[in-house]
């Protein structure tokens, strides 16, 4: 962001040598941040003794649909097309569920008027406070309890109990200018027409950029996962990736676990890179 | 994640508000009953259990009071994970910020191409902590880890297996890796909000880049590297659960054992629900005490 009364660019900047040593360390520092996943994704492209006699290539092998054919359609314990397809169903899951959940809420906080509302108002506060890390013996009893070990709705529910998205929703529909639920109000619109007709509709972008932010949550989970599903037919891939390291002594099928860790990066990935700006812009709302 | 808010009761609803309270009543209940079903009966049930220990055959509860507490406070199991959790989350805080810092004020120099690497340094964050734990197991496992295998070269003999140490080292760097793009994003996005005729002052007036980033730079930073050094804790303490349970289990001799490790292996593993219960509701003051933190420090940050 440059500001309109700015003097011309050049007088900090250095030219020359100084900007040039500027990109150099950027691009040793992308290099460094960027090895690992280089490094995985060559792993997931080469044979099995190409890793196991080390040093590994640093470069591509041609074992590319082999591997991740392997990988996709056979797997260790399960094929990880099923792991994606479980992983999506939870992200996708607990991102609209708690989107949901949280814009009805905070609708009825900011609107309306209710006997024990701030009963409410302070019980869904304290949510706040606890990760599922810190609850995880009793939630998971709560879980075996209903039956719903091994299920998606055991994946989703636990982790759509947070508030931060209502106290989003709720700073969003303050800055909502009185007149527009007023003029509803007068034309006669029930609350429900004026939520659908206007505040929704409004709200869109501040939808989409807790999207984002809640898939990447959802689709990371590792321990709650890890906790429920014991049936390998139910596991997310990224919990299911440690399940296919061999116990004991055994050599780990490297290239195919690999190839498995690229596959669960690149959803992320591309909704982070592709939705850059909204993912920005949601991360510095919702955090800061 | 943690909403900026302001509980003041003046500005808890809207000065138009619509009648009824049926309605209202069915908006909030699916946030009520899920908080309270996975939530606070969870959470109550942590704090009850706390106050109990089982039966060595786990068919009856024995009331102790604060006798699970007691036990854990002198248990030196539990002290040596309180060293080590505080030992890992601050070298977790700096590891990450420190790279992040230096990089976005090298990015913040340039006018072409900041958008570029940032689009690069981004991607580790989209990376799960247990994804990044396998990566970083990868490269440095005992048997085929290219980084292991060099370090072998130059007479090194890397065994993050049986060395306590590098363990740690090694749960340390895979945590703070993907913390680097998301500290790097809000330094970067700090640093440009920074007005430049500022720093052009202060050059115009002979302050060399060091002076000027010492004594107006990371001033004017100072509210972003607060908050980060508070979000970055919080994910030290609860998020990097899968990096630990990826790369060591805890391990060698509980060296890498974080709290929320320990809560994990105690209840799920070593069955003792009292203990476990109990390290929660521990753990719970300790998030409460850093929520509070935050809170007091986004007060702040406003009138800032």
């Amino acid at each position: 962001m440059t500001h309109p009364n700015d003097p011309p660019p050049g007088m900090v900047e250095k030219r020359g040598a100084g900007l040039w040593l500027s990109h150099v360390i950027m691009i040793i520092g992308v290099l460094i941040v960027f090895f690992p996943i280089w490094l995985a994704f060559v792993a997931s492209t080469v044979t099995q003794p190409e890793i196991v006699s080390p040093p590994m290539p640093l470069l591509p092998g041609d074992q590319f649909w082999n591997n991740y054919r392997e990988a996709l359609f056979a797997g260790v314990n399960v094929p990880v097309a099923t792991m994606l397809v479980n992983s999506l169903v939870m992200a996708i899951g607990i991102a609209v569920g708690k989107i949901v959940i949280s814009l009805l809420s905070a609708f009825a906080i900011v609107y309306f008027k209710f006997p024990g509302k701030m009963v409410f108002f302070w019980l869904i506060f304290l949510t706040l406070m606890l990760p599922v890390e810190v609850r995880i013996v009793p939630t998971y009893e709560v879980i075996a309890g209903f039956g719903m070990l091994n299920s998606y709705g055991g994946l989703i529910l636990p982790l759509i109990a947070s508030a931060t998205a209502t106290f989003l929703f709720r700073q969003f529909y303050m800055t909502v200018p009185d007149e527009l639920a007023e003029a509803a109000r007068v034309d006669g619109a029930s609350p429900m027409r004026f939520f659908w007709d206007i505040l929704f509709p409004m709200s869109r972008t501040n939808i989409a950029a807790l999207f984002v932010i809640l898939f990447i949550y959802g689709w990371n989970q590792y321990l709650w996962p890890l906790l429920i599903t014991t049936d390998p037919s139910m596991n997310t891939i990224v919990m299911g990736i440690k399940q296919m390291f061999p116990s004991g002594d055994d050599t780990a099928n490297w290239p195919v676990i690999m190839a498995t860790s690229i596959l669960a990066m690149i959803p992320p990935i591309i909704v982070v890179i592709s939705m850059q700006k909204l993912f920005i812009r949601g991360l510095v709302d919702s955090e800061k | 994640m943690v909403a900026r808010m302001s509980l003041g009761a003046a500005d808890m609803e809207k000065r138009v508000t619509f009648k009824g309270w049926i309605l209202p009543l069915c908006l909030i209940a699916p946030q009520v009953l899920v908080s309270a079903i996975f939530f606070f009966y969870p959470a109550g049930q942590a704090i009850w259990q706390s106050l109990f220990i089982p039966d060595p055959f786990g068919l009856s509860m024995q009331y102790v009071g604060l006798g699970n507490f007691e036990y854990l406070l002198s248990d030196p199991y539990y002290r040596t994970s309180f060293l080590t959790t505080a030992i890992f989350s601050t070298l977790v805080t700096l590891c990450s910020m420190i790279p992040a810092l230096f990089l976005a004020v090298v990015a913040d120099r340039l006018i072409k191409g900041a958008g570029v690497y940032r689009t690069m340094l981004i991607w580790p964050y989209a990376v799960a902590p247990a994804i990044a734990g396998v990566l970083w197991l990868f490269m440095f496992n005992t048997r085929v880890g290219v980084v292991s295998w060099y370090l072998g070269q130059f007479g090194y003999d890397w065994n993050h297996v049986l060395n306590g140490g590098e363990a740690m080292g090694l749960v340390v760097v895979a945590s703070a890796w993907g913390r680097i793009s998301y500290n790097f994003l809000f330094f970067f996005a700090a640093l440009q909000a920074i007005p430049k005729s500022v720093i052009e002052a202060a050059a115009i007036d002979g302050a060399r880049f060091w002076k000027r980033f010492w004594t107006i730079v990371l001033p004017l930073l100072s509210p972003t590297t607060f908050f980060l050094l508070v979000v970055n804790i919080v994910y030290a303490f609860f998020e990097t659960f899968g990096v630990i349970h990826t790369i060591t289990s805890g391990g060698p001799q509980q060296s890498t054992t974080i709290l929320v490790y320990k809560v994990f292996s105690d209840g799920f593993v070593g069955q003792d629900l009292g203990s476990s219960a109990a390290q929660s509701v521990i753990l719970l003051f300790v998030v409460g005490a850093l929520t509070i933190f935050q809170f007091k420090f986004i007060e702040r940050r406003v009138h800032y």
